[in-house]
């Protein structure tokens, strides 16, 4: 019987490849892990799935569950963890889970830690680390009682090989007629792109108010990631003058990223940006103040004009 | 329409590297009030109710909301580290109490980052929740509100039924400035406080937090001094290009 349920995140039915790494940490916990996937039309997902170690892929799969309503969703992940007497529950974090998982914790009596960057033994205890104010600390908690309610940074984790002997598919049985029914779906700002996910680009760059406007962030900030096939990110100021988007934010409040390539343009590098980009391998910094903080963390500095040596470094990049 | 909106004391987020950090309402709770206090000007709620839990030094962040115009301050008196299902379980039970249409939240304290009190507190009480809200619209007589959702992918809408938690993003509004003179008359104003015991709560949190820690710090790297040569670092030592 499975012990740890752990929720694999869709988005418009497609698997969000980062929700594999909550795994990793299923792993290091020891007991038997069910994946949970939720949503309508999912045969083919399933099957991708049917490889990473766990017991079965417990599928709930309904037109009631085409989006992913939170008071819905919790409902049906809390009935799976009773049906399966699972005392754990993990998902990679992402607006989906943070959404979603406390509501479920609530409804299972459970205490929750956000964002485990970590498995650690304490005094021969599990504890969990976990990063606070901004990443400036981290934090060791303990968990009591019976169950326990995880948010994973995926981060933090690898992703798990897919080299196991293949589980079976479960079906999810439950009456929609208990769904709760007091939230209407109404619509999703559709944006295509060509450009990979932020959150699982291997290259981002990221843009500071410092492009001043709209055309200078798409010619600069889009045509380096175009250059080098990566994702745009923003930074809060960024994205409150309207430079970018909400969801290209990084930082604290926004996403958090881990590429092996991050390329900030005319960022200062408050502590709430810093938050989302310091576990990236190498991180270059371009801007004109030698003063600013996103020096300090930066792998390789440049202190000049963006708008004199961003065009240059495209050229240099498309040469060769 | 009655709302109930929380707030929470927080060392200020934007004090400088070394500077004694003051204390604050959590930023992300003053954009909560602030969306209450409008809902209020444009006629739709009749009262603000503000609730925070803690010792009384987080009087001073109360007289703050007062300053700001909640109609009501409450402090719930409890000095202990409670952890998010703790808060939650409080919340809950003065929720029961005092019956409001909309609770109003910040998403997350920024303190904590723990994102969870909202969406625990819907759960306990079984009602919808839209959370990381970046707009409010009430619909159909005030039986419901449509909100905008700032999620990894944009922003999603959706509708909820009332009552409902509501957690606020960062663009939802930009809260007001508190007057020197409205920071003085708040201080005139009553603030009640309550007890666990009086709302006939019993928790214990389940959260302990052992040690804390600095995290790691990132090597210091170098300064390059032209695109050449950040070309051939990039290229020859970080092999990423």
């Amino acid at each position: 019987m499975a012990k740890t349920v752990v929720l694999i995140e869709l988005d418009r039915g497609q698997l969000k490849r980062p929700s594999l790494n909550a795994i990793t940490l299923a792993r290091q916990l020891g007991s038997d892990y069910a994946l949970l996937i939720l949503g309508h039309s999912l045969n083919e997902v399933a099957s991708s799935l049917v490889s990473y170690g766990a017991s079965t892929v417990l599928v709930a799969d309904n037109p009631a569950l085409a989006e992913p309503l939170a008071d819905r969703y919790a409902w049906v992940i809390a009935e799976a963890m009773r049906k399966l007497s699972a005392t754990t529950l993990l998902a990679s974090s992402s607006t989906f889970s943070k959404d979603i998982l406390p509501r479920v914790a609530a409804l299972v009596d459970a205490p929750m830690v956000t964002d485990v960057l970590a498995l650690e033994q304490e005094n021969g205890e599990t504890a969990f680390r976990r990063p606070v104010n901004a990443g400036s600390m981290l934090a060791t908690v303990r968990l009591s009682g019976e169950r326990r309610v995880l948010t994973v940074r995926a981060t933090a984790f690898p992703t798990p090989a897919a080299d196991a002997a293949p589980c079976p598919i479960e079906p999810f049985e439950f009456d929609p007629a208990s769904l709760p029914n007091d939230t209407e779906f109404i619509s999703r700002e559709e944006r295509a792109s060509d450009r990979p996910d932020l959150g699982e680009a291997r290259v981002v760059i990221g843009g500071g108010r410092a492009l001043r406007d709209k055309e200078s962030f798409d010619r600069l900030v889009g045509g380096l990631a175009d250059s080098l096939g990566g994702a745009i990110g923003a930074t809060r100021a960024a994205v409150d003058t309207g430079l970018a988007p909400n969801d290209y934010q990084i930082g604290q409040t926004g996403k958090v990223i881990a590429p092996d390539l991050y390329i900030a343009l005319g960022i200062s590098g408050a502590i709430q940006h810093l938050a989302g980009i310091k576990d990236s391998r190498i991180i270059v910094a371009i801007n004109k103040d030698p003063d600013a903080p996103i020096f300090q963390v930066a792998t390789y500095g440049l202190v000049a004009d963006l708008h004199q040596v961003v065009p240059q470094l495209i050229g240099a990049i498309k040469a060769g | 329409m009655k709302i109930l909106v929380t707030f929470k004391s927080v060392p200020d987020p934007y004090a400088g590297a070394g500077a004694a950090a003051k204390s604050v309402i959590n930023p992300f709770d003053e954009i909560a009030i602030e969306e209450a206090l409008r809902m209020r000007e444009r006629g739709e709620a009749t009262e603000v109710v503000g609730v925070t839990i803690g010792p009384a030094q987080v009087d001073e962040q109360i007289r703050s909301a007062l300053a700001m115009g909640i109609d009501r301050a409450l402090r719930i008196d409890d000095s202990r580290a409670l952890d998010p299902y703790a808060l939650a379980r409080i919340l809950y039970s003065l929720v029961t109490k005092e019956a409001p249409q909309v609770v109003l939240m910040g998403k997350q304290a920024v303190d904590d980052d723990s994102n969870q009190v909202g969406q625990m507190l819907a759960g306990l009480l079984g009602w919808p929740q839209a959370t990381f809200v970046s707009k409010i619209e009430f619909l159909d007589d005030k039986k419901r509100a449509r909100c905008g959702r700032e999620t990894d992918s944009g922003i999603e809408v959706i509708a909820v039924k009332l009552p409902a938690v509501i957690t606020a993003d960062l663009r939802l509004n930009e809260p007001r400035y508190v007057s020197l003179p409205g920071l003085m008359k708040a201080r005139k104003k009553p603030i009640e406080t309550l007890t666990c015991e009086q709302l006939g709560v019993k928790v214990e949190p389940l959260t302990t937090i052992l040690s804390i820690s600095s995290p790691p710090r990132r090597p210091s790297g170098v300064r390059v001094t032209s695109v050449e040569e950040l070309i051939a670092k990039l290229k020859e030592e970080a092999k990423v290009l």
